[in-house]
């Protein structure tokens, strides 16, 4: 397995009150699988993700990335497994806005353990395919909505990550740019990549092999009827 | 890409910040190298303007020295012209004294009748102004053991058929005695002591100082005393005929007027004329030495008060500086630190998805220490640059100021030049370091589902 969430709960405690984010929520992915969960909006989805990403410790359960447990490594030694193993992708982009378009996807380089050559060419790679190259000199600010979404996908990608979190990658993109993001995630699945995706959008629902629900921070999985190479 | 780039892209990103903190530094190591020039300056300034004053003085001194010397001489030239107006003085002496006596034992042994003087005082004469008749004696003075010349005077006698004119000697008076150099040094007399002469007792009424001539080794009392101690009642052995109206070949004249008055006498002339003028000059001499000390004493005192006047201003800066320098480096340093707060506030969504694509808690510190260790640099080396025009321009306008080797001469400021970027970045580092330590422990997730 690349993901594996057993049974993982979150609660956040405020100062008076304290909020059930998620309640043994256990999900399982492979290589190539394309899971999305879905859920309204304060359902714990993202609770979810940053979890599986090895940002949010949760109060009980396990995350297991690969067979390791994030939570087990130390902070410095736990980034340096994210830089290898995880992509992230958001809603809100999260590009540097000083860094052109190159330099951001060059970014997570500084983490990783690959040389500079090859990390520079990978970076060429992955913006020559993601159609960025007449934009890789460009700050984020002068970029579409598109362009910026498929710029974070490039630095996602960049040290070539087993699994792929996205949360609401198509929350502020029109047709055209989503159809063509979640392409990209099905691409990467079908390479045999794992991505989760955490979406309240039903256009992603065709594109993923698997969807699961989320409601009240409690799941109920199912196979995607849909999903077919010609959903792509 | 590396971190180096991410910050520098980051620095130009936020231009202002980077000025900000640029501005911060600079001004606190501004402050500490502008007080440390100035201070320097001022010691600088203050070594010229002392050898200067201490020139200055010293060449009004010798500028003195030389006109007190010249106007000595000019005085003396006016005082030997004046003397030659004076006249002579002149001793009437009986014909039968030898002038060998008087010059080899300072003694005179022939006699004349007292009431000569008196006869020339009363005569018609023209050519003598004062008369002083006395007895001369060498004698042994039993008491002290010693040989002496006794002089008894009465004083002046006036010429009647002129007006009462100003004494030029006084009488001795009666129990009084003058005494010479060489007598009252080996005695070691004082003014008011009482010494005894053949029996009698005189109290010393005045001490003479060294004239270089028999004087030395005479005491003076009065003429009627002298002639009781003597054995010469009514007689005298000379009169001195003073301020004489006898210059150049008029000699002559004073000696036939005088022989045709006083038969049986002989006309000499005595050796005051040089003596006065001697001691014209040693007078002279002592108010050139007094005003040239005056001149000196002035000096130095100017000299003292510049010195404190300079000392006062070095004070006044050091103090002024010891009160500004550590503010500004307060105020540096709370903006600093206040700037790279914000810096991190501002770059907190950036932060969180660094951490999040794989950055070391260990990366992020790096990337703010190194910002702040350029702003560190920078702004140090701009604030040497600033602090060495400011004080050094602000050490000149009190003078004609320091030249810039003097200062790098004067040992500390080079080392101080050399410390301060440094300190600059070890000013920086630690402003930065507990926003840095703030940013590098931020929660990511924290701030991933902020949006």
């Amino acid at each position: 397995m690349v993901l594996q969430l057993e049974q993982v709960s979150k609660t956040y405690v405020g100062h008076s009150t304290a909020v059930h984010a998620v309640s043994d929520v256990s999900i399982e992915l492979g290589a190539g699988d394309f899971v999305a969960v879905q859920g309204p909006s304060g359902c714990g989805k993202s609770t979810v993700l940053l979890m599986a990403g090895g940002l949010l410790q949760p109060d009980s359960g396990n995350v297991l990335i690969g067979g390791t447990n994030p939570y087990g490594l130390p902070p410095d030694a736990r980034a340096s497994f994210r830089s290898i193993s995880i992509g992230f992708v958001f809603q809100q982009f999260h590009l540097v806005p000083y860094l052109n378009v190159l330099e951001n996807v060059l970014s997570p380089g500084l983490a990783g353990t690959n040389s500079p050559e090859h990390v520079r060419q990978r970076a060429e790679h992955l913006i020559e395919h993601f159609r960025l190259a007449h934009r890789q000199d460009h700050l984020p600010g002068e970029l579409s909505s598109g362009e910026r979404q498929r710029t974070a996908l490039a630095r996602a990608l960049l040290n070539s990550p087993q699994l792929l979190l996205a949360d609401e990658p198509t929350g502020n993109l029109d047709r055209e740019n989503t159809d063509a993001v979640l392409g990209y995630l099905k691409e990467f699945a079908e390479s045999g990549g794992t991505v989760l995706l955490v979406t309240h959008d039903d256009r992603a629902v065709p594109f993923a092999k698997r969807t699961v629900h989320l409601r009240d921070g409690r799941t109920t999985n199912h196979m995607n009827p849909g999903f077919s190479a010609a959903s792509g | 890409m590396s971190v180096w780039r991410l910050v520098i892209r980051e620095i130009r990103h936020r231009r202002l910040n980077f000025l900000m903190g640029l501005l911060s530094v600079a001004a606190a190591v501004a402050s500490v190298v502008g007080a440390q020039t100035l201070l320097t300056a001022d010691r600088i300034i203050t070594s010229q303007l002392l050898s200067t004053k201490e020139a200055e003085v010293e060449k009004s001194v010798a500028e003195k020295q030389a006109a007190v010397q010249q106007a000595g001489k000019e005085l003396q030239d006016v005082i030997r012209k004046q003397m030659l107006g004076l006249g002579f003085n002149v001793l009437i002496l009986p014909e039968s004294q030898s002038l060998s006596e008087i010059h080899l034992d300072g003694s005179m042994s022939a006699t004349m009748p007292e009431e000569y003087v008196d006869r020339l005082a009363s005569s018609k004469i023209v050519t003598v102004n004062h008369l002083l008749p006395s007895v001369t004696k060498r004698i042994h003075w039993e008491e002290h053991n010693r040989d002496v010349v006794i002089v008894g005077t009465r004083g002046e006698v006036p010429i009647q058929h002129r007006g009462m004119k100003k004494p030029l000697l006084d009488e001795v008076a009666a129990g009084k005695i003058v005494v010479g150099h060489e007598i009252h040094q080996q005695m070691n007399l004082m003014e008011g002591d009482t010494v005894q002469l053949r029996g009698r007792d005189f109290t010393v009424s005045k001490l003479h100082a060294e004239r270089g001539s028999v004087d030395d080794v005479t005491v003076w009392i009065n003429l009627a005393e002298a002639q009781e101690l003597l054995g010469m009642q009514n007689l005298i052995n000379a009169i001195l005929a003073l301020e004489c109206d006898c210059s150049g070949d008029r000699i002559s004249q004073i000696r036939a007027e005088i022989s045709a008055i006083l038969p049986g006498t002989q006309v000499v002339e005595r050796y005051s004329q040089a003596l006065t003028r001697a001691e014209s000059r040693a007078k002279a001499k002592s108010s050139a030495q007094q005003a040239l000390k005056a001149a000196e004493q002035s000096g130095a005192e100017q000299l003292a008060l510049e010195r404190k006047t300079r000392r006062d201003l070095e004070h006044r800066h050091a103090g002024f500086a010891g009160l500004l320098v550590p503010l500004i480096i307060l105020g540096s340093i709370m903006t600093i630190g206040l700037l790279a707060l914000v810096n991190s506030r501002q770059r907190s969504q950036e932060i969180g998805v660094l951490r999040a694509i794989g950055l070391s808690a260990r990366q992020l510190m790096l990337i703010f220490l190194l910002k702040s260790a350029t702003i560190g640099i920078l702004g140090g080396l701009a604030g040497v640059s600033i602090g060495l025009m400011v004080g050094q321009s602000l050490g000149s306008a009190e003078s004609d100021g320091s030249t810039w080797n003097e200062l790098f001469a004067s040992g500390d400021l080079p080392v101080l030049i050399l410390i301060t970027p440094l300190f600059a970045l070890v000013l920086s580092g630690l402003a930065s370091w507990i926003p840095a330590f703030l940013a590098a422990r931020q929660d990511p997730a924290v701030v991933l589902q902020k949006e």
